[in-house]
């Protein structure tokens, strides 16, 4: 039996409870319902809720914590051969007996231990599954029988279920809480950890990143050096280049198409940009390594400069083409909610279009706008696919936008993809990033969000 | 524009005067800074919508030729003693002893024949280059789908390798020399020779959608792909979709005004702009490391994608909610609907069309990022077709990433088709929001 078929006997159980609640509450009341309490139809709802509940909570139960439970047995069986493993290949064993009993990859030859203790992981995993099942179909069809039987016309059906699915709205928006929650702490604890191996001061003031550390303790040259300046600073001359890219393009065109074009033209303008905006990142990232780059670089030899083939310019280039939709669509409403009545005393006294846009509209909006280069800045600063594909590797500290450079985000995913060894500080320094990368673009989001809200009261 | 004034007339005489000669010059000025000013917006929108343009025809311009494949047509006699006993044997029986067979000399012989004069072993081995390894399985599965063929002799158009393919899309010329390209002289002097025979054909590359992912270019497909990125969002979707739509009627309808809703508010304003590749690290933190699902599963990849599309369907399905005029829950609460009935009879209904366009809009974005995947393991090279959602898969984003990524010149066409797919499949998406809202909305 598997989960699926266990959920459809749970949800058949249901169905059934739905439709012996309707029947016990019209027949308690010989058809007349105007004697209910509630329609019908809470009444089966409240029992098929009733039913699903319980059950509901045994898998929930099951899937926390049998892992954990199926794992501590395994121990418990292993237990003489295992004390004197390391945490680290106490782990790869249980990896290897959980993919054994899988049919997938070892990191081992198979011996008959481990084949007994597949044999035995399976097993309790079954058995587990089994009285979990079990007992939720049992608890479902008592609760059923319970609830119907409790059913009588004067019971508040409507009330209970009112009440529960308001409860069930209110559980769902705090998950957005909860996946904030589980950012901060899953990055943070794992940053801690992090800092077990390297000193914090080391890790924002280093100045050189290599983050290769030796296997072996015999190995020489690959120490591993965790100082993230380089990453930040190659990270701010990308955005830097973006941003120089995207501010003036997309506030030019934010601006002609608030001021100057025709409402026939802006209807064609506007969906063109959002198709900008729509294009995902990983086809920019293409795009930039396939034509920009070489572009660029051709273009510097022609001219006698030494041009990198992964050069900060062309991943900012490139990721300043994909904010520019970002910065016209958030200026440009920034700009139309500009009272009218400005503009036409800004017009009264006698200015032209552009002086009205550069004296009175531009610093009114100002605020508005300044919050879209934030918001825009935040999100080149996270942005991956583009610099993972045009940008460099080598942590290299230099402010030439001709060098290869590498980034925070480019630096976690070659830190995260590939073969991870555990717990190792290569590893975790990929949280430390995430982290320092969460916590400035929250800033800058926060700073931008405040300003927008800010300046809407000041006009509403 | 005071000090500009002085700048321009003499105080003596004052810029009163509309007809006097500095008054004109300074007219003048105004409106060429407003011509100036008004072609630079112009040249700021239009530079943006040709880097649009640039970026479209690159990729139609290079990737129309992934759609293609070449094929080489060949003679191939399907001897008896190749197959010796084959014939006998029963049907399950039979694919075994047929996976056993050696095509590559079937395949060897044939083109010895049409090339009698090659005899030593490297030119051997070149000649052989030109078919792609895939050819022998095509030849197999013809003769799992008709037996009767052993011992005749048929004319296959066989699948050409990578390079001969993307020599014939001229991609590779002829006038680079012998050392600098991947096919030599001798080379294109037999295809030459195939091609004046009429032997090599240009057709539709129909494989590129019923396959997997594979390391030769020309046997590569994107349907693994597809269908990792399928299931992914279909699991996005039946996660993101109830939650985000009962948040959004709890915050519109329900919620008191208070601090803690305050508070929910700006977190979901603030988790729609973190970066997508913090999702990716929860999900590897959380759904990998602590409760251990598996890793590259579209189950995963959709949870994590999940709690990314959550803002935005939650910020579009409250403007939606918003957008419904009071009088319609005053009329339902007028007669006898409770608070719940009259959000899921009336206002949910109403502001369906407004939801759907943002969910639409929200999942065409899971369809387009790479990142969190990354994070989270769907960057394998995977063969097999997922089927389920715990089957290692990979997306589509993802495969453009990884055939990017590739050396192999063949791939730079198929990297480009698979992004033409996928913005198709966008551009489906976004029409379809657009039609949704232009259908449904309504002007209370």
């Amino acid at each position: 039996m598997s989960i699926l078929n266990l959920l459809v006997i749970i949800g058949i159980i249901a169905a059934i409870s739905y439709v012996f609640g309707h029947k016990k509450a019209t027949a308690s009341v010989k058809g007349d319902i105007r004697l209910l309490h509630s329609l019908p139809s809470h009444y089966g709802w409240l029992s098929a809720l009733i039913s699903l509940a319980p059950a509901m909570l045994v898998m929930l139960t099951w899937f926390l914590f049998s892992p954990q439970i199926i794992e501590n047995l395994l121990l418990a069986s292993l237990n003489d051969s295992v004390t004197d493993l390391t945490p680290f290949e106490l782990s790869l064993l249980l990896r290897d007996i959980h993919n054994l009993s899988q049919g997938d990859a070892l990191s081992r030859a198979v011996s008959v231990q481990l084949q007994q203790s597949a044999d035995y992981y399976v097993m309790i995993s079954d058995r587990i599954f089994w009285a979990a099942s079990l007992l939720a179909v049992c608890l479902s069809c008592l609760f059923s029988y319970l609830a119907i039987h409790k059913i009588s016309p004067q019971l508040k059906s409507r009330n209970y279920l009112e009440k529960f699915i308001l409860r069930s709205l209110l559980a769902c928006s705090i998950i957005a809480i909860l996946t904030t929650i589980g950012i901060v702490s899953s990055l943070l604890f794992e940053t801690i950890r992090f800092l077990d191996h390297v000193p914090l001061s080391d890790f924002i003031f280093g100045l050189k990143w290599s983050p290769q550390t030796a296997l072996r303790s015999d190995q020489v040259g690959s120490t591993g050096a965790f100082g993230a300046i380089p990453l930040f600073a190659g990270t701010l001359l990308i955005t830097f280049i973006a941003l120089l890219i995207a501010v003036p393009i997309g506030l030019c065109s934010a601006i002609y198409m608030t001021e100057f074009a025709s409402k026939k033209a802006r209807s064609i303008f506007k969906p063109l940009l959002e198709i900008l905006a729509g294009i995902p990142t990983v086809v920019y990232g293409f795009f930039a390594a396939l034509v920009v780059a070489p572009f660029i670089r051709d273009s510097g030899s022609m001219i006698g400069l030494e041009v990198a083939s992964e050069s900060a310019l062309a991943a900012g280039i490139v990721m300043g083409i994909m904010i520019i939709p970002l910065i016209s669509s958030l200026s440009d409403d920034v700009i139309s909610s500009v009272p009218q009545s400005l503009r036409d005393g800004s017009f009264g006294l006698g200015a032209t279009k552009t002086e009205t846009i550069l004296h009175v509209i531009l610093p009114s909006a100002l605020p508005g706008i300044v919050s879209a280069f934030l918001l825009a800045a935040s999100r080149a600063i996270g942005e991956t696919m583009i610099v993972v594909m045009a940008a460099g590797m080598a942590a290299n500290l230099t402010a030439n936008p001709l060098e290869a450079v590498t980034t925070v985000t480019v630096q976690i995913v070659a830190l995260l993809t590939g073969d991870q060894e555990f717990d190792s500080a290569k590893t975790l320094s990929a949280f430390a990033l995430g982290l320092a990368l969460f916590i400035v673009t929250l800033i800058l989001n926060f700073i931008a969000l405040r300003m927008v809200r800010k300046y809407q009261e000041q006009y509403d | 524009m005071t000090d500009q004034n002085q700048n321009i007339t003499p105080p003596t005489q004052g810029p009163t005067g509309w007809t006097s000669e500095a008054m004109q010059a300074r007219i003048r000025r105004r409106y060429r800074t407003e011509k100036i000013f008004k072609l630079m917006g112009l040249g700021g929108l239009l530079t943006a919508l040709a880097t649009l343009c640039i970026l479209l025809v690159t990729i139609f311009y290079t990737g129309t030729s992934g759609f293609q494949e070449t094929r080489i047509k060949l003679d191939i006699s399907l001897s008896e003693n190749a197959f010796a006993g084959v014939a006998a044997l029963d049907k399950a029986e039979r694919e075994e002893a047929l996976r056993k067979v050696n095509y590559s000399t079937l395949i060897r012989n044939s083109l010895l024949k049409t090339f009698p004069d090659v005899k030593k072993r490297r030119e051997v081995f070149a000649l052989m280059k030109l078919v792609s390894n895939g050819a022998r399985d095509e030849i197999r599965q013809k003769i799992i789908a008709d037996p009767s063929l052993i011992g005749k002799t048929i004319s296959l158009d066989l699948l050409a390798s990578s390079v001969v393919d993307i020599f014939f899309k001229g991609q590779i010329s002829r006038d680079i020399p012998q050392s600098n390209r991947k096919i030599s002289d001798q080379q294109i002097a037999w295809l030459d020779h195939l091609s004046a025979d009429g032997r090599i054909i240009r057709q539709f590359n129909r494989s590129f959608f019923t396959s997997g992912d594979s390391r030769e270019p020309e046997m590569a497909g994107i349907l693994g792909a597809a269908m990792g990125s399928f299931l992914t969002l279909l699991v996005t979707l039946l996660i993101a979709f109830p939650i985000g739509v009962s948040s959004a009627i709890y915050l519109e309808e329900f919620a008191p005004k208070n601090r803690w809703t305050d508070l929910i508010e700006i977190n979901i304003n603030n988790l729609a702009a973190v970066p997508s590749i913090i999702f990716g690290l929860l999900g590897l933190a959380i759904f990998l490391n602590v409760f251990n699902m598996p890793r590259s599963a579209p189950l995963v990849g959709g949870l994590t994608l999940a709690l990314m599309t959550l803002p935005t369907i939650i910020i579009a399905s409250r403007a939606a909610i918003r957008a419904v005029p009071p009088s319609i829950r005053q009329a339902a609460i007028g007669l006898g609907a409770s608070p719940i009935q009259t959000v899921f009879h009336h206002v949910l209904p109403l502001s369906m069309p407004g939801i759907l366009t943002g969910t639409i809009i929200g999942m065409a974005q899971a369809l387009g990022e790479t990142a969190p995947l990354l994070m989270i393991g769907m960057v394998a090279f995977i063969v097999d077709l997922p089927h389920g959602v715990m089957d290692a898969a990979t997306a589509l984003p993802v495969q453009i990433f990884l055939w990017a990524d590739s050396p192999e010149r063949g791939f730079m066409e198929k990297t480009s088709a698979a992004i033409i797919v996928l913005i198709v499949f966008l551009i489906m998406m976004n029409g379809l929001a657009i039609w949704l809202r232009q259908k449904f909305e309504k002007n209370w």
